[in-house]
């Protein structure tokens, strides 16, 4: 952990315009919650699709892209990541610092408005804030490792990140059972019905494989990325 | 003091070499690399500064290996020629961060600005720099850790004249004051006057080496081909052939072509025999020398 890196990279992440791009998604869903609970429409079952759908199913893998690659891709993109890379600091510590930074930001911009939705719903009722909150702080982890390793290792970051979220996981995800298993949506889903004792939620993977499952992803990518940026390559003009 | 050193080094991207089995030695002291745009001097620069795999051969900085060795850069300053810098940050950030990414203190950034002349400009921000002063805080922010060693990839494009001697002056001191300092350029009479040694390269291949008195010797002290044109060419071509000058003359449909193996003597004699002759000279000029076709000799006689 590089306290200078991680202020470069905050600033770079949230500075100007940029930090709209993370809060629109968050403040839609508080947005929708109030307008649910202005109506009175605010009951178990619409809470729980609210945030198995939109804050699971959309905000978070959205989110996990734009801060999982907006820490590093940029930079990468641009050059400016050389100001970083060419001091003596090991590149996996650059790489792990950066890494945090997306992390952090998936719990300001993912979890805390998952569970402020929530609350505004039901309260703390069937443990469903909770639980979703949970399961977006889990899911919203993995899904910042993934996506940064994909900043760090492709120029189509992006393209390849809204694929596999709506392709893999929208589409053959809700096709076919077996991709269910290696979809980090669905291991969401294992972690908030552990908390909530809500009917309306099931789960289709057993958390014994989504827990151990998250942790090697995290842990992967992390030390994928750490490895690759050792050896990126930054080529002139010519 | 510190050396870099390259042997048999060699980078292609796919099917194309950038840089073809280069080898030379860096010591203390202003190298200029030289060489026209595509000649794979950046790609050389990189590959000293650890941001490029040799595809053969070794790159060290005082015997290390420089290739996955994020050590080096207590030793390396380094100057990129994109501009790849934070534009959100001031000018004292950027520079204070590259002193704190060294773990340094704001007494190494406040004396960098100073050795760029930038104090007055290090509270706004880079993105509203001009494209000089953004080159001149990307070199505070290389020196922040005084390194031996300062690598400058194209350092003075797009500076202003007042800018560029400014800068000139550093690199020289610099190098004076015993740092190995090597910088890239496509501008020969911008590498003579900052650099004590001069590196050519050409289409990838170190074509020559040597001080500026020996680089411009090898320019100019070498077969030049003139076309000239006048009254009576076939004259004109006959007593030149007669003088010994002239390497070599031709008759062709745009005039003469006169290669010539002693240039000086050359260029007093031709309007001697024009005006012996009484011959009217309507054209003298040289075929080659642009700065293409200056390089490809000399990398054809390496």
């Amino acid at each position: 952990m590089n306290s200078v890196v991680a202020s470069i990279t905050y600033r770079a992440v949230l500075g100007r315009k940029r930090v709209w791009l993370l809060a629109l998604l968050p403040i839609s869903l508080i947005a929708i919650a109030l307008l649910f609970r202005i109506i009175g429409g605010g009951d178990e079952s619409v809470t729980v699709t609210l945030m198995s759908t939109f804050a699971i199913g959309t905000m978070l893998p959205l989110l996990g892209l734009i801060a999982g690659t907006g820490v590093i891709a940029p930079e990468i993109e641009d050059g400016t990541i050389i100001h970083l890379l060419s001091k003596p600091i090991s590149r996996p510590v650059i790489a792990a610092t950066k890494y945090l930074v997306a992390a952090s930001l998936m719990v300001g911009f993912s979890v805390i408005p998952t569970y402020i939705a929530a609350y505004i719903l039901i309260g703390t009722e069937s443990g469903i804030a909770s639980g979703f909150a949970l399961g977006a702080l889990f899911a919203g982890i993995a899904y910042a490792a993934v996506f940064f390793l994909l900043g760090v290792v492709s120029r189509h970051a992006v393209t390849i990140g809204v694929i596999y979220a709506l392709v893999w996981e929208g589409l053959i995800g809700g096709y076919v059972p077996g991709a269910r298993r290696f979809s980090i949506q669905q291991w969401a889903q294992s972690i908030a019905d552990q908390v909530t004792t809500s009917a309306f939620m099931k789960a289709e993977v057993a958390l014994s494989f989504a827990v151990p499952a998250m942790v090697i992803v995290v842990v992967g990518s992390v030390i994928w990325a750490g490895q690759r940026l050792r050896v990126l390559s930054l080529t002139g003009d010519e | 003091m510190s050396m870099i050193e390259i042997r048999q080094v060699s980078r292609w991207y796919g099917n194309v070499v950038a840089v073809n089995d280069v080898t030379m030695t860096i010591g203390p002291g202003v190298t200029g690399l030289l060489g026209p745009n595509g000649a794979g001097k950046s790609t050389l620069l990189h590959l000293m500064a650890g941001f490029l795999q040799p595809s053969g051969g070794t790159a060290t900085l005082d015997a290390k290996p420089i290739w996955k060795n994020h050590d080096i850069y207590r030793t390396i300053g380094l100057v990129p020629e994109k501009e790849g810098v934070y534009g959100f940050l001031t000018g004292w950030q950027f520079v204070q961060s590259s002193a704190r990414l060294h773990g340094l203190g704001d007494d190494a950034a406040r004396r960098a600005i100073a050795q760029v002349d930038m104090a007055d400009a290090q509270d706004r921000r880079i993105e509203t720099y001009s494209k000089g002063m953004r080159q001149r805080i990307k070199v505070a922010g290389a020196l922040v850790h005084e390194p031996a060693v300062l690598l400058l990839d194209e350092p003075f494009n797009g500076m202003d004249p007042r800018q560029r001697l400014h800068l000139m002056d550093l690199v020289r001191d610099l190098g004076a004051a015993g740092k190995t300092i090597v910088f890239s350029s496509h501008i020969l009479e911008e590498v003579e006057r900052v650099a004590q040694q001069i590196e050519v390269m050409v289409a990838g291949r170190h074509a020559a080496s040597g001080d500026y008195r020996e680089i411009r010797r090898r320019m100019t002290d070498r077969p030049h081909l003139f076309r000239v044109r006048s009254s009576d060419d076939r004259r004109l071509a006959a007593a030149l052939i007669a003088d010994t000058a002239s390497g070599g003359v031709s008759l062709t449909s745009e005039g003469l072509e006169v290669r010539t193996v002693d240039f000086r003597r050359f260029t007093h004699q031709l309007p001697k025999l024009a005006r012996d002759l009484d011959v009217r000279l309507w054209q003298v000029s040289p075929t080659d020398e642009d700065l293409e076709s200056v390089f490809s000799y000399l990398s054809g006689r390496s």
